[in-house]
């Protein structure tokens, strides 16, 4: 890669996940808000209790606050694949362009209708329609974000796909295949998951300031009431779903395992490294020499990846050097095999060119996977087609420290977050939390750790499939598009600077209303 | 016919009677405004855009096939 590209590349990640980081800001809260006030609407509509309607209309008025500041922030994710990744987009095919079709289609739609009722439609629609409307617009929010997962999902393990070698995109051949893929599932129920407990610590966050400041204590204390079992539950099966996409990372991503464990050789009978202090780069070769401080929980690791205490986890220098004994190729191997098959390609684009239909047909034969030689190609040599863009295989190996920080930071905060949301809902079932003024404050801090611990699973998630835009296929060095360095440059401070506004925006306005409180009986 | 007068009322009287809207509709529009006017001049031009399937094919074709050539 020349330096000039590499440093497009730099920049064109740092501009997309600066703009992901900023619009991911919002959506949680989106997600998961929006049941927790359909939940009180429906209080409302079982009771006929007027202090449940002033209570969801409060919490409305936040979740209107996040949905109007940060709709449309994804739109710009959109542009930018077409104007920074543009041999992705194409490479993608209509894979990626399906489910975000339906996004916009079905699920935006859904949700924008329905939050109009939701907003206009007190005392113009019947109690029961405006409820609707409410779980409704709930609903919406969360199928907008199945189907951008499962975009997301693809990258991570494309699966439903056949690459048409004519027109240098891939096919979708089966949507169920790309739609219920494992790593799609199990992404979309980890995400969700989390997102309804980051809304639950919301709630909870804001609840506690009200006890803090001796006001508004029957909406706080109510609130809890609601918000802290939900996020419990919610956060057992953000733990859960988080196990599943764990056995999933292992068997789609082994690297990505390796780099959040930092574990450098493979090993059976593999611990978890529940924390530790990684050492300089230059000093990290094995697994004695990376870490330092260890604090480990023996055979965790393979029980978590392969649910075999015994099972062999592949470690960096496994998946660099090779491991015969575990069937496990070589990176020059790989890279080897990659290079034949992008040789594959241009010998048909060479044919092609030169009106030669029979080279063409032989190169068509490989990719086709209905002929013997096809189905070797493919699972041979093109699954590794990604391979035989990488000049150095020690850039098959994402950033170690960002990896296995992050996912301590997430994994950590979100034991914690289930400790206290057992604490705080025991203790204000009791009547009893009120009292307790430093636990109060931890629910206050609670809420911008959650959003720290969201956005740390992104970076684990995101970061992790590096060097790759879609694992195995297409590094990012060739997905993106050759545009100046300097450029990218300077929309990033664009973003930035916009970004950065709206979010004052949202921080202000949010908590001037958290200030004006409910509406009065 | 009816139906849809209903529907317009019900928005416009939603729309008028808001209050927080109001200051929420600024921010939407404002951000609207700078995402697809103002940065819409610094968006680098797409380079597939206006280009047949076929042509589109040939410009990623070659992206990712040079790249071999290079390393070879």
């Amino acid at each position: 890669m020349s330096p000039e590209i590499f440093q497009t590349v730099e920049w064109s990640r740092a501009q997309f996940a600066l703009t992901a980081i900023y619009h991911w800001l919002f959506v949680p809260l989106t997600l998961g808000l929006g049941f927790l006030i359909a939940l009180m609407e429906t209080r409302y509509y079982r009771t006929g209790d007027l202090f449940w309607l002033r209570t969801t209309k409060f919490w409305m008025r936040l979740f209107g606050i996040n949905f109007a500041i940060g709709v449309a922030t994804g739109l710009i994710l959109e542009f930018e694949f077409g104007t920074n990744w543009s041999n992705y987009s194409h490479f993608v095919g209509d894979i990626f362009g399906a489910p975000l079709a339906i996004e916009g289609l079905m699920a935006f739609f859904l949700e924008a209708t329905f939050i109009a009722v939701m907003f206009f439609g007190w005392n113009k629609v019947s109690k029961r329609f405006h409820l609707a409307a409410t779980w409704l617009t709930a609903i919406g929010a969360n199928l907008s974000a199945l189907w951008i997962l499962v975009a997301n999902a693809w990258m991570q393990s494309p699966v439903g796909c056949r690459f048409n070698v004519e027109t240098v995109r891939n096919e979708m051949t089966s949507f169920g295949e790309v739609l219920f893929s494992p790593v799609a599932i199990n992404k979309f129920f980890h995400t969700v998951t989390s997102s309804f407990l980051l809304a639950a610590l919301f709630v909870v966050g804001v609840s506690a300031w009200y006890l803090l400041r001796g006001r508004d204590r029957e909406t706080a204390r109510r609130s809890i009431g609601m918000a802290a079992p939900f996020g419990l539950l919610f956060a057992l099966l953000a733990a859960t779903t988080g196990d599943r996409s764990g056995a999933e990372v292992a068997r789609v991503q082994p690297m990505k395992l390796a780099a959040m464990e930092a574990l450098y050789d493979g090993e059976a009978g593999a611990p978890l490294t529940v924390f530790a202090l990684l050492r300089p780069e230059a000093e990290r070769t094995s697994n004695e020499t990376s870490r330092r401080l260890r604090i480990e929980i023996p055979k965790l690791l393979s029980l978590m990846s392969y649910r075999d205490v015994e099972a062999y986890v592949a470690g960096i220098n496994d998946l660099i050097r090779g491991n015969p004994e575990q069937g496990i190729l070589s990176a020059e191997e790989k890279i080897a095999r990659g290079r034949e098959a992008i040789g594959a390609l241009a010998r048909y684009r060479t044919a092609r060119e030169a009106g030669d239909r029979q080279g063409m047909a032989a190169v068509e034969r490989l990719f086709d996977p209905a002929t013997p030689e096809g189905a070797e190609f493919l699972s041979e040599k093109f699954a590794w087609f990604g391979y035989g863009y990488i000049d150095d295989p020690a850039r098959l190996v994402p950033n170690v420290p960002l990896l296995f920080y992050s996912f301590r930071i997430m994994v950590g905060a979100g034991l914690f977050f289930i400790l206290l949301l057992g604490v705080v809902w025991r203790l204000n079932s009791k009547e009893r939390l009120a009292d307790k003024r430093w636990l109060l404050r931890l629910c206050i801090l609670a809420v911008p750790l959650a959003y720290i611990a969201s956005q740390a699973g992104w970076v684990v998630a995101e970061a992790g499939r590096q060097p790759w835009a879609i694992q195995n296929l297409l590094p990012v060095g060739v997905a993106v598009t050759k545009i100046g360095a300097s450029s990218v440059a300077v929309t990033f401070f664009l973003f930035l600077a916009l970004f950065t506004a709206l979010l004052a925006a949202e921080v202000s306005i949010l908590c001037r209303q958290i200030k004006i409180g409910p509406e009065k009986e | 016919m009816n139906g849809l007068k209903r529907i317009a009322r019900f928005y416009i009287d939603g729309f008028r009677g808001m209050t927080l809207g109001r200051t929420l509709w600024a921010i939407i529009l404002v951000k609207l405004f700078v995402l697809f006017a103002v940065l819409k001049l610094f968006f680098f031009p797409d380079p597939l855009a206006g280009k047949s399937p076929d042509e589109r094919g040939s410009f990623v074709g070659e992206a990712l096939t040079e790249t071999l050539q290079h390393n070879d």
